[in-house]
């Protein structure tokens, strides 16, 4: 029998970036929150012994545990979907901080373009160039870039972005709150050779500090000192961006805050009597496996993509998506990214070994509608970059093509170009297909005995297409930029989720301005449920050429304004 | 263009115990002190060539009181077997062998490095889902096997052993290399029949396992027994643990810099 508790004005499911950005402006507020972490309490003082590759990075140390909850995934429809029983394709988080403590901190807006891409593509192209007929599903987001600009603003300022003007981003009401980082000297060669070929370079906006920064709400950090040891790893400097060293701090200051951890939500509840409302949560302490009912006037979903599609499903809340009949909302629009890239080998060494997590520089000339599609067959596009994360030495093995896997000439070639070969890539949009959707899966259960997400997904040709073009687009770069021979990436087969790609899952929960196709509105809030809020990546309707965190980020800081107006009148919010 | 260097590093000790609350301790301080790009204050790093162990310990590698004590190199807890043994060592010295660059997987410790693993979570799959049912699944899908690495690694051996007692009438460790290494290549063409579905287990995903594990063990933390005395780091010019590479993010030449480990 499941223990109740008070009620509390607002509930976060997840502490990480979303939930801390609710938490944190909501408890300002005066409002009772409490936030629920199914993970445990990590921090600073945890990180001291982070620069251990095998441990952090290959072990996955700070990512969820898998023997507990996993997902099913299949490429199509009419395939049996087996459990992901190894994390790889993508990393999912865990603990206090969630994804947002081993995050790389690049901080993109998305384009204009990327919140209008169906009415976009329509009055500029004709609307056969949105290829329904081939199953592609391109909708607007029910929301604009002005709309969302003071939000984007607002992130920036709480994670002390960098960088420099981005020559295609949206118009920006403030310049970023940091300088740029370090130059290094394969910056200093993209830049070069990507001005000569008339491309508009920049740095890439970075959430790890170029300098000391104290964010709006009065959190310090401190500056980068560029150790290497960023993706995968937490800081131990407070010198990234985090929801432990921002808005979780923020939320703690207040009495009207508590973060709960070993707290595993499994259902939100409802109220047989009110349809329109949620009444609050039930979830198991993962220490002591006791059940728990956590009352709540406001429930705001902030855990990964998969599992507020998760909770929702389990909870029957809201239709699920059918790819047959394409009815239901819950689910649809499942989308991912693709890289194109281009390894070039050079005879001179670069400091390959040192670095920071968003340590390079970007451009967005063949990203979004930023150039001309009507010869091509395929919309949006990607950025493309150069970085220096700090390669490390276990999965740093760069060989040209043509050498062997194993055996000396293997051992030879990568002991040699570690230090001699840079990569440039294409971090390519994603087309949202009809097929490609979240549902639950019968045959497979978590530890709790609640059915896992079913994904299914595979990449389109529009994505096939786009990630050869850019991949093209990277190899003339670095045969710009010197290199004595350049090996081109530029063939995606079928969606493996083997080999690690990218974190950057999105969809499922897609916002819009239309019931029948979304599931949440402009604000966030549940069409079905006045008081239950869903935010993260899997609003995204389609997924940009860029890392999510900025857009999360911002959608939060505009769920939490929602939450907090909804709390005082208890109203639908209306845009 | 650099205006990070006017904060100096001093500011930065200060900065950082400020913020944290001075949670930062003595490692990172002595590390910070430490940072010296001719490398000269890494003398006491472990030298695991021999059976010494680590001897001269400090506190950071204490183990919880007790007492100090050295723990061998070449001691193993997950092989029982010299045989076993020596066929996987032989294995991965083919994948990652001693050149004219350095050392290879043996010198390196890269079976003694396996042997750790296995003998914990990694072998047994303790962070991975391994609910039935299993069916056999596209190779996008990944590795649906019901047998942990612990498991599938003594089949491996078990299986590089009979190919050579089947090609060569002798054990894998003691044929030629050029033997050895056509096994392997069978193993990773996947044309060795491991006798049991496919589901359960592969030659080719075995030898995908345990070219991954010679690579880990090549250029690991050496707290893991892999990476003797950083050989590995050494020849790749990888210099481990740095607390800071601020002073020297923008320089353009090359930096050779000795390497630390994460615990010294």
């Amino acid at each position: 029998m499941a223990k109740k508790l008070d009620k509390v004005d607002v509930l976060t499911v997840g502490a990480g970036w979303t939930g801390g950005i609710v938490a944190a402006e909501a408890a300002k507020e005066g409002l009772k929150v409490v936030s629920l972490e199914r993970g445990k309490k990590r921090g600073t003082e945890d990180y001291q012994h982070v620069h251990d590759e095998l441990k952090y990075a290959i072990r996955y140390e700070l990512m969820q545990d898998i023997s507990k909850e996993t997902l099913t995934f299949r490429n199509e429809p009419d395939q049996r979907a087996l459990p992901m029983r190894q994390q790889g394709s993508f990393l999912l988080g865990d603990n206090v901080g969630g994804a947002g403590t081993h995050w790389n901190g690049w901080v993109y807006r998305f384009l204009p373009y990327d919140f209008e891409i169906e009415t976009q593509t329509k009055e500029k192209y004709g609307e056969d160039r949105l290829q329904e007929d081939d199953g592609y599903r391109f909708r607007d987001w029910g929301i604009t870039y002005d709309e969302l600009e003071p939000y984007f603003t607002q992130f920036e300022e709480t994670a002390g972005v960098g960088g420099t003007v981005n020559h295609f981003e949206g118009e920006r009401s403030k310049d970023y709150p940091n300088g740029p980082m370090v130059q290094t000297k394969m910056m200093k060669m993209f830049e070069d050779a990507t001005n000569d070929m008339g491309y508009h370079p920049h740095f890439l906006p970075s959430a790890n500090m170029s300098e000391a920064y104290e964010n709006p709400d009065g959190e310090k950090l401190n500056p980068c000192q560029y150790c290497a040891f960023c993706e995968r790893f937490a800081c131990e400097y407070d010198a990234k961006a985090t929801p432990e060293v921002t808005v979780l701090k923020t939320a703690q200051r207040h009495d009207n805050f508590e973060l709960r951890t070993h707290c595993n939500v499994v259902e939100i509840l409802t109220d047989d009597d009110d349809d329109s409302k949620v009444t609050g949560v039930k979830y198991v302490d993962t220490l002591t496996k006791e059940e728990f009912i956590q009352p709540a006037d406001i429930v705001v979903l902030t855990s990964y993509v998969f599992n507020n599609y998760k909770l929702l499903a389990v909870s029957d809340i809201g239709e699920q998506y059918d790819p047959k009949t394409e009815k239901g909302s819950l689910g649809r629009n499942y989308c991912y990214q693709t890289f194109g890239g281009a390894r070039g080998f050079f005879d001179e060494q670069f400091n390959v070994f040192m670095g920071a997590g968003a340590l390079g520089m970007s451009m967005d000339d063949f990203n979004g509608d930023n150039f001309d599609h009507e010869d091509l067959d395929f919309l949006h596009g990607g950025s493309i970059t150069i970085t220096q994360l700090g390669s490390r030495p276990i999965v740093t093995n760069p060989v040209p093509k043509g050498t062997p896997s194993w055996g000396a000439d293997f051992k030879e070639e990568s002991v040699k170009q570690y230090t001699r070969s840079l990569s440039v890539a294409g971090q390519c949009a994603s087309s949202p297909h009809k097929d490609n959707y979240l549902d639950l899966d019968s045959d497979y259960k978590d530890e709790f005995g609640v059915p896992l997400v079913r994904l299914t997904y595979n990449f389109t040709d529009m994505d096939r297409k786009r990630t050869k073009y850019l991949a093209e687009r990277c190899g003339e770069i670095l045969e710009k930029m010197g290199a004595k021979k350049v090996d081109v990436d530029d063939e995606l087969g079928d969606y493996d989720i083997v080999p690690y790609q990218s974190t950057h899952n999105t969809g499922g929960t897609i916002m819009g301005d239309d019931r029948e196709t979304s599931v949440v509105n402009n604000w966030l809030q549940h069409w079905d449920r006045d008081n239950l809020f869903v935010v993260g990546a899997g609003n995204f309707a389609h997924n940009s050429g860029y890392n999510p965190t900025g857009t999360v980020g911002a959608l939060a800081y505009r769920c939490a304004e929602g939450v907090i107006k909804y709390s005082k009148d208890k109203k639908r919010l209306e845009k | 263009m650099s205006e990070e260097k006017q904060f100096s590093r001093r500011d930065f000790l200060k900065t950082t115990g400020v913020a944290t609350g001075g949670i930062i301790g003595g490692s990172l301080l002595g590390g910070l002190i430490g940072f010296n790009l001719d490398g000269d204050s890494n003398n006491k790093s472990k030298d695991s060539g021999d059976n010494e162990g680590n001897g001269g310990q400090d506190e950071h590698g204490g183990h919880g009181g007790g007492g100090s004590f050295d723990v061998p190199d070449r001691g193993r807890i997950f092989f029982e077997n010299d045989s076993d043994f020596a066929t996987i060592e032989a294995a991965m010295e083919r994948i990652f062998p001693e050149t004219d660059v350095g050392p290879g997987a043996k010198e390196l410790g890269a079976a003694y490095f396996l042997d750790g693993q296995l003998a914990g979570a990694y072998g047994f799959n303790s962070k991975e889902y391994m609910q039935g049912p299993f069916y056999e699944g596209l190779p996008t899908q990944g590795y649906q096997s019901n047998l942990n690495r612990g498991e599938y690694f003594r089949l491996g051996i078990k299986k590089l052993q009979d190919e050579a007692q089947d090609r060569f009438e002798e054990s894998f460790s003691n044929i030629d290399e050029d033997k050895q290494d056509e096994i392997l290549q069978d193993f990773q063409d996947d044309k060795v029949d491991f006798g049991v579905p496919k589901s359960t287990a592969t030659s080719g995903y075995f030898f995908t396992m345990l070219r991954s594990a010679t690579l880990e063990g090549a250029y690991c933390d050496p707290i893991y027994h892999g990476n003797r005395n950083m050989e590995g780091w050494k020849m790749k010019q990888f210099p481990g643990h740095q607390h800071s590479y601020l002073d020297v993010i923008d320089a353009d030449e090359f930096k050779e810099i000795d390497p630390l480990p994460n615990f010294s």
